[in-house]
């Protein structure tokens, strides 16, 4: 184990230098939640927004199921995805166990659920203003759709980023999807918990240090959203 | 042809300054209702309320608050199914086409979270039409072509009422519905309204207006229908109606007095 003073400093100068596993982690890490996130909008928003505009018989289970799924434990979501993805599953003919792309597909799972939820809210608020206007423009399902989804662009900016930190600071679903194999599938968080494992918290901290500023990026990303949408009244 | 000759037309007929139009819409303004009624729960709204409107001019609905004349005006446009009876439209039962040939202006302006000039461009898209010269024809005919690039919400209630107009008036309505659309607004604001709403009705535009402004309907009015607890009590010309009401009710509203 090292002294916490030396590794504090190592990992620093780890990220100063821009140490080369140090860079390809990250990117791995980035590439593979902003392609999560990225999947996650395109399949959530617009279902958020159906939910969000349309009436019909179980809604209010469909609500409760889309709350509940929030809180979706990654490791059972990668324990899912592993036994699909297996050989012996019913998609092991793909060969994506252990890939990055099995690693974007638990994470998909992981944060669909949360872009759908907020997004149903935020879009639902919004609809509640704009319905009769749209009844009385007479706009098809698919306008009020794309007219809810510009109109509350900036929140749902908001809602991306939280479903993006989920993402990139999770890190049971990917552990066993990916398999943390070194130049392949191992990101910030798994290689976080490998390298505290063997006592070698250099790389753990300086990836600590990484994870931290995406955390205060995000997060000063979503403020600035903010003040941008009061600033031009779409709030 | 002056400039604002040509705007102002370009604006009540739909047709476009590049020659681009609105699809053509079936005249509607001949507007029937039969036993209207509306129910929710077990408490009658509206009742057997049966009307032939004018198709032209300006129809004011007035009443004491809790008449029904929101409800009325949303069960004419089919914001609002019946619970029984029903509306023709030019003699036919309301559909979508029907529908599009009408526009509605809302008590409390709905602005979409854009600029003022993609608020009028979403209602032109709606109709399938992209033509900057017909947006900026109406907004300057509601005198907002100076404020196009700004966010619609940074507009003042009677601005944005204005845009509100504007975007019913894009579509080149055959009827236009109004609910109440100088409510809390500045004499000068309802001032401006009403002298676009009555541009609207010289061009041929049928409008159903509701409002609780005596003096509204004295400027404004052709004929009035007078609601009361969900029924239909008088509908008559606007001179009769506001000189001679048949009923107590009607005759106590324009009193001042509470209406039983």
């Amino acid at each position: 184990m090292q002294d916490f003073g030396e590794a504090f400093q190592l990992a620093v100068s780890l990220v100063l230098s821009g140490d080369a596993d140090l860079v390809e982690i990250v990117a791995l890490s980035l590439k593979v939640s902003l392609t999560a996130i990225g999947l996650a909008c395109v399949i959530g928003l617009p279902l958020g927004a159906i939910v969000a505009i349309t009436r019909f018989p179980g809604r209010n289970a469909v609500l409760i199921l889309f709350n509940a799924l929030m809180g979706l434990p990654p490791v059972v979501v990668g324990l899912i995805v592993y036994l699909h993805l297996s050989r012996a599953g019913p998609l092991g003919f793909l060969g994506l166990l252990y890939t990055p792309t099995a690693m974007i597909i638990a994470q998909t799972i992981l944060i669909t659920p949360i872009v759908m939820a907020l997004s149903r809210q935020v879009l639902e608020d919004l609809n509640a203003e704009y319905a009769e206007q749209f009844r009385s423009l007479v706009l098809s399902r698919w306008q009020q759709v794309r007219a809810l989804i510009w109109d509350a662009r900036f929140s749902l900016m908001t809602v991306a980023l939280a479903g993006f930190g989920r993402a990139v600071a999770e890190v049971g679903a990917v552990m066993i999807v990916g398999g943390n194999i070194d130049h392949l599938t191992r990101v910030m968080t798994t290689a976080i918990a490998l390298e505290t494992s063997k006592g070698d918290l250099s790389l753990a901290l300086a990836l600590g240090m990484v994870l931290m500023v995406i955390a205060l990026g995000v997060n000063a990303m979503v403020q600035s959203l903010r003040m941008t949408a009061v600033r031009h009244a779409y709030a | 042809m002056p400039m604002r000759d040509v705007a102002l037309n370009t604006v009540m007929t739909g047709n476009g300054a590049d020659g681009a139009a609105l699809p053509m819409v079936p005249d509607i303004r001949a507007v029937t209702t039969s036993d209207l009624c509306l129910t929710i729960g077990d408490k009658p709204l509206i009742r057997d309320v049966s009307l032939s409107l004018s198709p032209d001019g300006i129809t004011m609905i007035m009443g004491p608050n809790g008449a029904g004349k929101s409800l009325l005006l949303r069960l004419i446009h089919g914001l609002l199914p019946p619970s029984s009876g029903g509306v023709l439209w030019g003699g036919q039962t309301l559909s979508d086409d029907l529908r599009r040939a009408q526009s509605m202006v809302f008590q409390k302006p709905v602005v979409l979270r854009r600029s003022v000039a993609a608020n009028v461009e979403f209602a032109l898209k709606a109709r399938g039409v992209r033509d900057a010269a017909r947006r900026d024809a109406l907004l300057d005919h509601v005198g907002l072509l100076d404020h196009a690039r700004q966010p619609a919400r940074l507009l003042s209630g009677g601005e944005q009422q204005r845009l509100s107009l504007a975007r019913a008036l894009a579509t080149a309505p055959k009827v236009m519905l109004m609910d109440e659309p100088t409510a809390s607004l500045d004499p000068a604001s309802v001032l401006k309204i009403e002298e676009i709403v009555l541009e609207a009705r010289a061009n041929g535009t049928k409008i159903i207006f509701v409002t609780h402004d005596l003096g509204q309907a004295g400027r404004l009015a052709d004929d009035i229908i007078f609601m009361n607890q969900g029924r239909l009590h008088e509908y008559g010309p606007s001179d009769l109606f506001l000189s001679r009401p048949e009923t107590q009710a009607a005759r106590d509203f324009l009193q001042g007095r509470i209406v039983a």
